[in-house]
């Protein structure tokens, strides 16, 4: 029996989500709520997946820890370690390749003063590598949190980072919305 | 010109609003076939429409239906593929993003046609600006009556609901994303048994991509063999084509099939030409997957045949000299693009989204990354071009699913048409350009 941190707990806002969730599968499929499950997990623990926060997931949907590490490990939108407030995920894939993504990349480390994967000093900003996301005709691109922010250019880079700079975490669910 | 089936409403203001789609014969089909028609004629028509899937594979979507199995009280279900990850495609986004209700509408009458009185939406973790858009859109055609309880009066019951994944290529293979539905770790599943007889939750299962159930909308509406009129051959009907690269017009747009490819690329109407008045050097036609051709044999075929936008013109001269229509992911390279480079972008990406299950693929995407690391880094051998051809020919038909081939196959067409750069690699590695940065974010060690 796993014991539980008493730290870690969902708002009531959160909870609420998880209860629509969960009445979206039939009767004893609850484990189908997981992927759903760990995307608000994340959104309500600053972005990332801690051990403690998946048992407290599994407690919730009634599964041993283990069915929760080995999906929230296979999947890359999954964060294992702890992540900056906001996530730049730069497509490197073949369009974005040919459209200038390696440039992105070179001045978002220039600007930020930090190679790829590190987090700034600031712990504002990271940049990521990620594959192809659904973008290719809007080539190069980036996204944060919910965003998708393509056909970028310098300058474009410039104004997104100095908004995102002053906005709380970028979220992939809004939590009780 | 575009020929405007699925997308004939796409620029209407709020048309992914319920209001304004109905105002544009939104759900007549709904109306029609749940008032007017049995189950079995709307399979009938889908039939006759000669309707392809438009995933990928591009199996005949009547015939898929009517192998559903039918036990009696076994609950069945449809569920929609909106994982798209294919590199290079990116049609299903701009069709959910913007007329979401015609997803919903498609899946409400395939359900009615199949019998199935609950439905999935399976889409892509990125995409979760469209999971809410989607959502929303269910919500009000739940508020309408046109999802819930006896719908319209017709004593039909469907419930949809939209779930999503989180960032993992091979759940759009069709059963690992029933497993990821289930809640598990994407790993395909052996078939036989097919999702027809033992899918979700071991129930019988339709999985169709969403350009598919979108298309059942207009079939419904018009009648199946007024569809197969449209298009050529058995590649009937309109397809989205995903337009990305070295191109002026980039972007998606609805073609009939039958348009030559030489129009596609360089007509106002389409992508335009390509961009900065450079040639064409290749084009990978459907899809990170299919065989990459150079700009000659996609522009005609080795029988000196114009290339068509088709199923059958694509795929003429099998792969020693075509390729195949795909996901419609149609991604143009012009004359200074590296082709070894491009291949390598793809290695990386099979490599990373393989789940590891089957040695063959596991183990041979992972070498084809590392090799091609060696032409990046100018250390690679004539003997390594051969090298790379052996791994791929020993992927081919000896894993669970398609993606090991799907890996091989990018490989095996590189080297067919363009093994000269891949020497050119070998002789002349000074010639790689800006090798620092790209080391090192690929982490391959120094070299030249
Ligand atoms: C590795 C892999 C990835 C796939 N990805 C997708 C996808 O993103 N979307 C899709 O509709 N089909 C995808 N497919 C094809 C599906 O397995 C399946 O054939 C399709 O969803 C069936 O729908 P259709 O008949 O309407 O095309 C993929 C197949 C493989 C092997
Ligand atoms: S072929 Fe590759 S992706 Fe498919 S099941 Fe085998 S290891 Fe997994
Ligand atoms: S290749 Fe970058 S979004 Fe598709």
């Amino acid at each position: 029996m796993t014991t539980l941190d008493p730290n870690i707990k969902f708002s009531p806002a959160a909870l609420a989500k998880v209860e629509e969730i969960v009445k979206q599968y039939p009767e004893g499929k609850h484990k189908s709520a997981l992927l759903p499950v760990l995307h608000v997990a994340q959104a309500e623990f600053d972005g990332w997946l801690s051990v403690p926060v998946m048992d407290y997931v599994a407690a919730i949907l009634k599964l041993q820890p283990i069915e929760v590490y080995e999906v929230a490990s296979f999947y890359s939108m999954f964060n294992l370690k702890p992540v900056a407030k906001h996530l730049i995920e730069i497509c490197q894939t073949s369009s974005c390749w040919m459209c200038g993504a390696e440039d992105v990349v070179r001045y978002l480390e220039s600007k930020l003063h930090v190679e790829t994967g590190q987090i700034t000093a600031d712990g504002i900003f990271q940049v990521k590598l990620v594959e192809c996301l659904g973008s290719c005709g809007t080539a190069p691109m980036f996204q944060v949190g919910e965003k998708y922010y393509e056909s970028l250019t310098f300058e474009k880079i410039d104004g997104i980072l100095e908004d995102l700079r002053t906005q709380k975490r970028s979220k992939y669910v809004e939590v009780g919305s | 010109m575009e020929r405007r089936i699925l997308l004939e409403h796409d620029h209407v203001k709020d048309i992914h609003t319920l209001d304004v789609y109905r105002q544009h014969n939104g759900y007549k089909s709904v109306e029609k076939a749940l008032k007017t028609m049995k189950p079995d004629d709307i399979v009938e028509e889908v039939k006759k429409s000669g309707l392809r899937g438009r995933g990928g594979a591009g199996f005949p979507t009547g015939m898929k239906w009517s192998f559903l199995a039918k036990p009696e009280g076994v609950p069945r279900y449809l569920v929609c593929n909106a994982d798209e990850s294919e590199p290079g495609t990116f049609k299903d986004r701009y069709l959910m993003e913007r007329i979401p209700h015609l997803l919903i509408e498609g899946m409400i009458v395939s359900s009615f046609a199949l019998g199935v009185h609950t439905s999935y939406i399976y889409i892509r973790g990125e995409y979760f600006y469209i999971l809410e858009i989607l959502q929303k859109a269910v919500k009000e055609a739940y508020a309408a009556g046109l999802l819930g309880k006896n719908i319209l009066g017709s004593g039909f019951d469907h419930d949809m609901y939209v779930h999503p994944g989180a960032g993992a290529y091979i759940c759009g293979e069709e059963t690992a994303l029933l497993e990821s539905l289930e809640g598990k770790r994407g790993n395909p599943r052996i078939k036989p048994p097919f999702p027809a007889v033992a899918g979700l939750w071991g129930c019988p299962t339709v999985v169709n991509n969403v350009e598919t159930i979108a298309a059942v909308v207009p079939i419904v509406n018009d009648g199946g063999e007024a569809y197969s009129k449209i298009g050529i051959g058995k590649s009937t009907g309109t397809k989205l084509i995903s337009a990305s690269g070295h191109i002026n017009k980039p972007g998606v747009y609805e073609i009939e099939m039958g348009i030559t490819v030489e129009d596609f690329i360089y007509s106002p109407d389409f992508c335009g030409g390509i961009r900065n008045g450079k040639k064409l050097k290749a084009v990978v036609a459907g899809g990170s997957s299919v065989p990459i051709l150079p700009a000659d044999l996609i522009i005609t075929t080795a029988a000196g045949q114009p290339r068509l936008m088709s199923y059958e013109s694509l795929g003429d001269g099998g792969f020693a000299t075509g390729t195949m229509l795909g996901s419609g992911g149609f991604i143009v390279m012009d004359e200074d693009t590296s082709i070894v480079k491009n291949l390598f972008t793809f290695a990386r990406f099979y490599h990373h989204e393989s789940c590891g299950q089957c040695s063959p693929c596991r183990e041979g995407t992972g070498w084809m990354e590392k090799i091609l690391k060696k032409f990046m880094a100018g250390k690679a051998t004539l003997k390594d071009i051969d090298l790379l051809w052996d791994i791929q020919s020993k992927i081919e038909g000896k894993t669970i699913c398609p993606l090991g081939e799907a890996a091989a196959w990018p490989v095996a067409s590189a080297i067919r048409h363009f093994r000269s750069e891949f020497e050119e690699y070998v002789k002349h590695p000074q010639s790689i350009q800006d090798v620092k940065h790209y080391f090192r974010l690929n982490n391959i060690e120094q070299a030249v």
